[in-house]
């Protein structure tokens, strides 16, 4: 469930980047007031535990299909909520760069998915209400199923809010949403399965462990600024950064036009025609091209390419892509890969050879 | 050189889950003595070793390192005056580089940036690890990695090291450099280890634990031939001692 | 158990590649890093229908993978592998948009292959550009740049950590998984309960070693503060780069390069 750089906007990618650089430096800052520093080396091997533990699978039964830890539960009840989004923050970190698991934008998309909701969410108002500070085996069981499964749901909800606002995604969103919430309640329950189990083994071969971090100092309402001011500044800054890419089709009014059904192709077609309309303008101080009056551009290339271009009459309605338009592009296009294959294969030989 | 001095004296230890790993040792080495410890697992050679550089602190008893008590206020003194090489290097490198690494200690010292980099350097000449100077430690050979955890601790300039099981995990050519390496040092040197033909070769006294007490502690020759006291301390004569002529030509006159 | 080892040899040999001396890894870990981010921000701006546009970029990760000597072939194929949610979520574009946009000639292609094409494309540029900048600089060098950056110490220094353990833990949790295979037979024993005590099993032994490292380092006099001794420089080729790189991103997402060249050909041939 990583977010994919390729089906974010840079408004929300902007925006979600922001919220989690918030947290982490608010997560850094509560851990040395709170925690002893010393933890720091402990969070990261802690971080190297899970992603270990994430490469051994197990088969789930009567499926045949096999599951993994995802662990941001873990974390937090090891660690407590500061300490385990930081952890959290680097797995993924670690994950966008060597598995290229999302992306680098959608790194911040997917830190506040799969970190912030379980870890200063779930745990905080749902895992520790449930367990308490004198934990049972029933508790940890009860606390760690429904918190894992309501985080993942959380994130879930998420994804399907950040692909809808980044508008490259067709899915509805009712759709989008019946689609991922089923999988990721699967997902969930063994997570809260796997997260019950192991921290009750380790509770029971060492309680203090498990008792230790609750007792730090993460009370729960102490999150209450902390997400005021995060709602505060996800309006801001969202309000900021989609007026500065209004460039871009408004992903709700979109998405709710393509739940009512009709309208799928004018919607995006307004939005991207506003944004041609306001390159050409940009392009205006260079009269010279073409590029910046379709309709002269397609009567020169009708003469000569009209057999080929025999189709576009309803150019009008989004000219950049024209017949002639068109052509133009792939020709263009094949070009453009043309250079940079042979520029690319140029400079390998070139360095290849200074280098023998 | 009254800092070479390690002095313990009625130390006990007992883990927060009652199990008495010391009870009650007591012994002192002196300038460039070169002293094993040996025993069976779980004999408390390991607990012993992390009281001496503070890791953990006793409980009842004293330890003395050069003309100062360990305690609190001494902590950082002690951990400059000794050097611990921990038995799995994996958890004694820990930087992102060799070079962090061996710089790690000198830095916390506060040294100014010139001297670290020349200790670094040193450090890492003295163990003949200085081209492996900026690779990553999870890129080194077993022995490779022994060595720079050596140097890890030679950076902070300790008078006496201190070292679990130097050569558990090392292939024979490795393991004979490594003894070759620590013949050089002039060092005070405690090692704990079952490998008894290193402490042949190495330790001119030895001290067998078992069960949280000392029960014997001599020049090694005379120990290492007491079959009895190795055997009723889980440890068994070294290979090198068992019927050979020239030793027992030799233990003729020492036992 | 292929995959764990899969990916730990994955690890190490994005590593390898960042070791070499190439003009590319010679530069400033953070001038990498802000141009990647540069770059990604240009490329997902572009409108969702634009595929055209798009294609200029692709001569970021040639140049820089000829000029950093990294594979084309490798990376191609971790992109490939990392394709199918991007995949999954694109190609109900497709299904969902079927009005037509483009014509060429007699074929009509709806609205939402095009956009589905352009989804892919982004991918395949947004996650090589990442790909490049971790074997072009290797992840300590890039957790340098963020610490220079302002990124808070204890979180880019637990990355270091993370990252220094990930080769041994996941070491040992081949060995547990190694261990559990060999024993189990017609998939006996890879059940839940195997699984849950396996990884408690792990976690212990992580725990404990997390406990002797912080001993060692106690040894060493740690106080809580990690000292990184390494100043980064800026030189004139890094600001160069930037500052080409970005102009060369503006330009290519204010003008259709490939439109531009296609029109001027057209114009020509008429």
């Amino acid at each position: 469930m990583h977010m994919a750089d390729a089906l974010i906007s840079p408004a929300v990618g902007g925006a979600m980047w922001a919220a989690t650089a918030g947290l982490t430096i608010y997560s850094a800052k509560k851990l040395k007031e709170n925690v002893d520093e010393h933890i720091v080396p402990l969070m990261g091997v802690l971080g190297a535990f899970i992603f270990a533990a994430q490469m051994i699978n197990f088969t789930i039964p009567a499926t045949g299909s096999s599951g993994h830890l995802g662990g941001g539960m873990i974390l937090a009840i090891l660690l407590g909520p500061y300490a385990a989004f930081l952890v959290m923050a680097s797995v993924l970190t670690i994950q966008a760069l060597f598995f290229a698991d999302g992306g680098l934008l959608a790194l911040g998309c997917n830190i506040f998915n799969l970190g912030f909701f379980p870890c200063f969410i779930a745990y905080s108002f749902i895992y520790k209400k449930i367990v308490g500070e004198q934990p049972t085996r029933g508790r940890i069981l009860l606390g760690a199923m429904v918190a894992a499964i309501l985080g993942l749901q959380m994130g879930a909800l998420g994804v399907v809010l950040e692909t809808l606002f980044s508008g490259n995604s067709e899915l509805p969103f009712s759709t989008f949403l019946l689609l991922m919430l089923p999988i990721h309640l699967g997902i969930g329950i063994i997570e809260g399965l796997v997260t019950a189990a192991v921290v009750t083994f380790v509770w029971k071969a060492h309680p203090e462990i498990v008792t230790l971090a609750p007792s730090s100092p993460a009370k729960a309402h102490s999150h209450k600024p902390l997400l005021i001011g995060l709602a505060l500044f996800a309006v801001v800054a969202g309000g900021m950064l989609s007026w500065f890419a209004s460039t871009h089709p408004d992903g709700l009014e979109w998405s709710i036009k393509g739940v009512s059904g009709k309208e799928e192709l004018d919607a995006p077609q307004e939005g991207v025609h506003g944004a041609m309309a306001w390159i050409q303008e940009k392009l205006a101080f260079l009269p010279d091209y073409d590029f910046k009056k379709p309709e002269e551009a397609k009567e020169g290339m009708a003469g000569k390419e009209g057999e080929k271009a025999s189709k576009g009459k309803e150019e009008e309605s989004w000219p950049a892509v024209s017949a002639g338009k068109s052509l133009a592009g792939i020709l263009g296009a094949a070009l453009t890969l043309l250079m940079a294959g042979a520029i690319g294969f140029g400079l390998r030989r070139y360095y290849s050879h200074s280098k023998g | 050189m009254s800092h070479h001095l390690v002095e313990i004296n009625h130390l006990q230890y007992t883990y927060p889950d009652g199990t008495s790993a010391l009870r009650g040792v007591s012994f002192r080495i002196t300038h460039g003595e070169a002293v094993a410890i040996i025993g069976a697992n779980g004999a408390g050679k390991s607990t012993l070793l992390l009281q001496l550089n503070g890791c953990l602190l006793p409980q009842a008893g004293t330890v003395r390192i050069g003309d100062l008590p360990l305690n609190k206020e001494t902590l950082s003194y002690v951990r400059r005056t000794v050097g611990m090489v921990f038995q799995d290097p994996d958890d004694q490198l820990f930087m992102p580089l060799v070079h962090d690494d061996v710089a790690f200690g000198p830095l916390n010292l506060g040294l100014p940036p010139e001297e670290v980099e020349e200790r670094v350097v040193s450090a890492l000449a003295t163990v003949g690890a200085l081209h492996l100077k900026d690779r990553p430690p999870y890129r080194l050979s077993g022995g490779e990695k022994r060595a720079v955890a050596i140097a890890s601790v030679l950076s902070m300039s300790p008078s006496i090291l201190v070292m679990d099981e130097p050569t558990s995990s090392l292939d024979p050519q490795t393991r004979r450099q490594l003894i070759q390496l620590l013949k050089t040092f002039n060092h005070t040197l405690i090692i704990a280890t079952h490998d008894l033909d290193l402490v042949l070769d190495l330790c001119s006294r030895t001290i067998v634990m078992k069960e949280g007490l000392i029960v014997a502690d001599g020049p090694t020759l005379e120990i290492l031939q007491d079959e009895e006291l190795l055997h009723s301390s889980g440890l068994e004569k070294p290979l090198r001692l068992q019927g050979c002529p020239v030793c027992q030509a030799r233990s003729g006159p020492a036992g | 158990m292929g995959h764990i080892e899969s990916s730990l040899l994955n690890i190490g040999y994005l590593e390898t590649l960042s070791y070499q001396q190439t003009p590319l890894h010679r530069l400033d870990p953070r001038v990498k890093l802000l141009t990647t981010l540069v770059f990604i921000v240009a490329v997902v701006s572009f409108g969702k229908y634009e595929i055209t546009g798009l294609l200029p970029f692709i001569f970021y990760p040639v140049v820089l993978m000829a000029v950093g000597n990294l594979p084309p072939g490798y990376l191609a194929k971790k992109i490939l592998l990392a394709a199918p949610f991007a995949f999954f979520i694109g190609i109900f574009n497709p299904l969902l948009d079927r009005a037509v946009l483009v014509h060429l000639g007699p074929i009509g292609i709806s609205g939402g292959w095009v956009s589905f094409v352009s989804i892919m494309i982004r991918f395949t540029l947004t996650v090589s550009a990442a790909l490049i900048l971790i074997a072009g600089t290797g992840l300590n060098a890039v957790c340098l740049a963020l610490e220079k950056m302002g990124a808070p110490r204890s979180f880019v220094t637990q990355l270091l950590f993370l990252y220094r353990y990930i080769f041994v833990l996941t070491d040992e949790a081949l060995r547990l998984a190694r261990a559990r295979a060999l024993r189990s037979f017609q998939g006996r024993g890879m059940g839940f309960k195997v699984f849950s005590s396996m990884i408690g099993q792990l976690l212990l032994r992580t725990l404990d070693r997390a406990r002797r490292i912080h001993l060692a380092m106690l040894s060493r006099g740690f106080d809580g503060k990690i000292h990184l001794l390494r100043p980064l420089h800026l030189h004139g080729r890094d600001v160069a780069f930037f500052l080409g790189w970005s102009g060369l991103f503006v330009l290519m997402r204010w003008f259709n390069i490939p439109h531009l060249l296609g029109n001027t050909i057209t114009e020509l041939f008429r």
